[in-house]
């Protein structure tokens, strides 16, 4: 497949791209946490990029993630394979309608620091989309214009899709005074 | 099943009160015209527009007339998964409703939460209101509505749903601390 996009955006941001990859046609670019907020605005003004389409952002968990023997990258990936990750990747899915090409900004976040750019200046549809990202993995959108819960009560605590989150742990807002264990009054015991 | 019991005779109701059974006669008008309140949250509701339709018929049963205001009607159909976060709301629903009231859980996420075991579905509408009848199911058959329709108006005659037994409990606490 073409590479014309990461082609261009590795000329243009040589010290801001870690390493770049295609995989089924996808191109994927993992981007320094610092140099993201030029990248995208470069993505979105410069003519022959044009990304005027944002898809989805989201976030993955990696925790106590290994490589094993089923999850090996295709071969042409090469380099842009790690063996050991940080924690956090959060994704953004661009596309560009005029152009036809998509690309997708991969951000690598420590656990102790998860702070990311926000990009809902540049796309005001990634608001809600960071919002959840923020709700569901705890990710620190900076400059983000509202950042709030946006599925789960404001009483939550915790993020529920980390992977550490117990399963089986539930945040009730309310329950029956007749129930033999009222979880929340026992919680205040 | 309680056929027998679920058919609308008049001859019962003139049979109790030859006999001086007049608490039994407001039940037997109370079950044959149920006011639901469909709280619909899922997918359930499909079924329940089944069951509502005219091919199942809730209507012979006297239960046809849907309110959308909780405070005209007197069964809480809780159709589909309640979250936490819904929790206030259904037990506020639940409170506006008029006495007696009764409430019926249709399919497994509102009996038991269903297959989510996580961190925002609740684990059954029992956890914050009385339920009195179950329907199980995934979704549950509009013949199993019915059937649970039937059964609760059998204990409607009875006066065992959760909401009778709590004014019958009332009242004996209130003319104990009378006397």
């Amino acid at each position: 497949m073409s590479k014309k996009v990461l082609d261009a955006l590795t000329a243009k941001f040589p010290s801001a791209i870690v390493r770049t990859a295609t995989a089924n046609g996808d191109e994927i670019a993992w981007i320094k946490r610092d140099d993201l907020l030029a990248v995208a605005k470069w993505l979105r003004d410069d003519p022959a990029m044009a990304f005027d389409a944002p898809v989805f952002c989201t976030c993955i968990d990696w925790l106590d993630w290994k490589p094993q023997h089923n999850n090996r990258p295709p071969p042409e990936w090469g380099s842009a394979w790690n063996e050991t990750k940080p924690r956090f990747t959060v994704c953004y899915q661009l596309r560009s309608v005029a152009h036809k090409h998509r690309l997708r900004l991969e951000i690598e976040l420590p656990e102790n620091d998860p702070r990311c750019a926000s990009l809902a200046e540049l796309w005001p549809a990634f608001n809600w989309q960071e919002r959840e990202t923020f709700d569901m993995y705890g990710i620190k959108f900076e400059n983000h214009p509202d950042l709030r819960r946006i599925y789960l009560y404001e009483e939550f605590v915790g993020y529920p899709l980390r992977k550490d989150y117990p399963k089986e742990k539930r945040q009730p807002l309310v329950r029956r005074d007749d129930l033999p264990i009222n979880p929340i009054k026992a919680e205040h015991k | 099943m309680g056929v027998e019991l679920s058919t609308t005779r008049l001859e019962d109701a003139a049979k109790w009160a030859k006999q001086g059974k007049l608490a039994r006669i407001p039940e037997w008008g109370r079950k044959f015209s149920l006011f639901t309140y469909p709280f619909v949250t899922a997918c359930c509701g499909m079924e329940f527009m089944s069951v509502a339709g005219p091919k199942y018929d809730l209507a012979r049963f006297g239960a046809e007339f849907p309110r959308f205001s909780p405070r005209q009607s007197d069964l809480l159909m809780i159709v589909g998964t309640i979250t936490e976060k819904q929790g206030p709301a259904l037990k506020r629903v639940y409170d506006q409703m008029a006495e007696p009231k009764w409430v019926i859980a249709f399919g497994v996420c509102a009996s038991t939460g269903g297959f989510y075991q996580n961190y925002h579905a609740m684990p059954g509408a029992d956890q914050v209101i009385p339920v009195d009848v179950y329907i199980p199911g995934c979704p549950p058959r509009p013949e199993q509505v019915l059937d649970a329709l039937i059964m609760l108006m059998d204990r409607i005659q009875d006066g065992r749903g959760h909401s009778q037994l709590r004014l019958k409990r009332e009242q004996v606490i209130a003319s104990g601390t009378e006397e």
